[in-house]
């Protein structure tokens, strides 16, 4: 089973987040930048399959060279080969287009994949749409935000979360899946997969070698503007006897809040 | 036009959809264009009455026996030939489950630019322009798409409800063929919750608890103070759901859901900026936290500073009393 997993480069959830209004961008020095957490359980996940069905397990990021740590990581945790989708354009916000470099690198690069694996969404851009496109533009079936999978022969179960309960979706392959948190437990990378990842070359695929035409690559996307939130003001703080407070809150929510 | 997708489940059309479409009105008379609804589905005809009532003016009824079980290459196919019939200038979607696994398949199919998970829309020289938070809320990102249709997922609980008062409209019945072999993936079964929560999501009051319970044990305590309301869940902080106490659909974060109920009170919760993210769009914030510094306490519109196992409960009476009033 032939599995390709698609993963981002991301701020870590701790970052303070801060923008450039100049150019409308996010400030990115002095963030520590991860894989997309999500995406680190579509690599675990794949990195389970193949130890129960055998396989080789491909990673492939579409970003700047900085992307390379976040591959060699996923070399580190197992995966066979990492590969980078070198695109040195600022972030779009646009799903379609990364959707549509990824669809073509996979019809390209990665043809006899039979499995799409990706994190649910990225942390940070919180589109969640370049997987269903991606799936859409290659024709292929989707279960996204998936917390359990099973694959048998040339098909797949997944249940996949939903309000107030989960969808089973059984699937054809090739197929795409997305990640959500509690589908595996990440595993830590070794010293040894370390060192050994180090040594990996990492081959760099040129957006010219995709064949794409300046009105695929455009973005649908016009940034009109960024900022981060008004900061919320402290409020009233009461200390004291558990009753009185508690009744005092009540009353407050009531006759000031009017939420109740 | 702006045309909004009417998610069914369960023989209704769901609330946040409504709420799109709410806004789909609302946005559309600023514009000076109509708003239509799309019911999809095996047979759904029954739905259009409620359409009306919130001001759509054409409903479009798309009935087959292959769309009687939702499936994102089904549906995707679906409103893409409804966009190339019927052209309209958007097509909105609520950012539920189901909206955010279709919207994009239908995006990809049309070629058009998609703007996910909306917090705010506003019309600006005549063009929509769509905000949304991103990093899980700690910005807030305003975009125009440069694509005709212009698509949206809009998030639940934050557009207002219209008014329904019953109305009449048109009813515009489309013929949608779904060739075989289109849809390689079906759902087989849809596995309810035991419990009869709501999402955290689509809750008017998220109650949340995070290290200071505990002990899982803890969380009936907020399981308590939640039913006293009509809509509420309970929810967590990431340290208590990879501490295994909850499971991870409660978790409220970069990480988890990002949440705007009308009340949000965390219970046992330190604050982590992670966190902060997720809940920070509430309309009102209580916390309860035996640490006067925590982080907490400066977000909250109100603030107890106590030990939670002797507040809660209280506030669950003092709670009950009041709502029964």
């Amino acid at each position: 089973m032939n599995i390709l997993v698609c993963v981002k480069r991301v701020p870590d959830t701790e970052s303070r987040i801060r923008i450039q209004h100049e150019t409308k961008s996010i400030a990115e020095d002095g963030l520590n930048f991860v894989i997309s957490p999500y995406d680190e359980y579509a690599v675990e996940e794949a990195l389970k399959l193949r130890e129960a069905k055998g396989g080789t397990v491909r990673v492939v990021s579409v970003g700047k060279d900085a992307a390379v740590a976040v591959l060699r990581k996923c070399l580190a945790m197992g995966a066979d080969e990492a590969f980078l989708v070198k695109d040195d354009s600022p972030e779009t916000y646009d799903g379609l287009r990364t959707a549509r470099i990824i669809a073509r690198a996979v019809e390209r690069k990665f043809a006899g994949t039979d499995l799409l694996l990706f994190g649910k969404q990225s942390v940070g851009t919180d589109n969640s749409q370049v997987p269903a496109m991606v799936a859409e533009l290659l024709g292929l079936p989707q279960a996204t935000v998936v917390t359990k999978l099973e694959v048998e022969g040339t098909s797949a179960t997944a249940l996949r979360e939903i309000e107030g309960g989960m969808e089973k979706v059984v699937l054809s392959l090739p197929a795409v899946v997305t990640a959500q948190k509690g589908l595996n437990e990440p595993r830590y990378e070794t010293l040894k997969g370390i060192m050994a990842a180090k040594k990996k070359d990492i081959p760099v695929v040129k957006l010219e070698e995709l064949g794409l035409g300046p009105d695929e690559l455009a973005s649908q996307v016009e940034v009109t503007s960024l900022d981060v939130p008004a900061q919320r003001q402290a409020g009233k703080i009461l200390k004291g006897d558990p009753i009185e407070t508690a009744r005092e809150l009540v009353r407050l929510l009531r006759a000031e809040a009017k939420v109740i | 036009m702006i045309a909004v997708f009417m998610e069914t489940r369960d023989g209704k059309i769901k609330k946040s959809s409504l709420e799109a479409l709410s806004e789909a009105k609302r946005r559309a008379g600023e514009m000076g264009v109509e708003t239509a609804a799309i019911l999809v589905g095996g047979a759904v005809a029954d739905l259009v009455p409620s359409a009306f009532a919130l001001g759509a003016a054409k409903v479009y009824l798309i009935e087959n026996k292959s769309l009687v079980d939702y499936s994102s290459q089904a549906y995707g196919l679906a409103l893409a030939e409804f966009v190339g019939e019927v052209k309209p200038a958007a097509l909105f979607f609520a950012a539920t489950a189901m909206g955010r696994d279709l919207a994009p398949r239908v995006a990809a199919r049309l070629g058009a630019g998609l703007a996910s998970d909306c917090v705010k829309i506003a019309v600006k020289a005549g063009a929509l322009e769509f905000t949304r938070p991103i990093y899980a809320g700690k910005a807030f990102l305003s975009l125009t798409l440069r694509s005709t249709p212009k698509l949206a997922t809009l998030r639940p609980n934050v557009f207002p409800l219209g008014e329904a008062v019953p109305g009449a409209g048109e009813v515009v019945k489309m013929d949608v063929t779904v060739p075989d072999g289109t849809v390689k993936g079906r759902v087989a079964e849809v596995l309810k919750e035991e419990s009869a929560e709501v999402d955290v999501t689509e809750a008017d009051v998220v109650v949340s608890g995070g290290r200071g319970l505990k002990g899982p044990e803890n969380f009936v305590l907020l399981h308590d103070l939640a039913a006293v309301f009509p809509r509420a869940a309970v929810g967590a902080s990431r340290s208590a759901v990879d501490s295994g106490w909850i499971g991870h659909q409660h978790q409220v974060g970069q990480t988890g859901k990002t949440v705007s109920p009308n009340l949000y009170v965390a219970v046992g919760i330190s604050g982590a900026i992670q966190h902060l993210a997720g809940m920070s769009s509430s309309k009102v914030i209580v916390a309860v936290n035996k640490d006067a510094e925590a982080p907490i306490f400066k977000v909250a519109d109100y603030g107890i500073v106590g030990d939670l196992f002797e507040v809660v409960p209280r506030l669950r009476d003092e709670l009950k009393k009041a709502l029964a009033d």
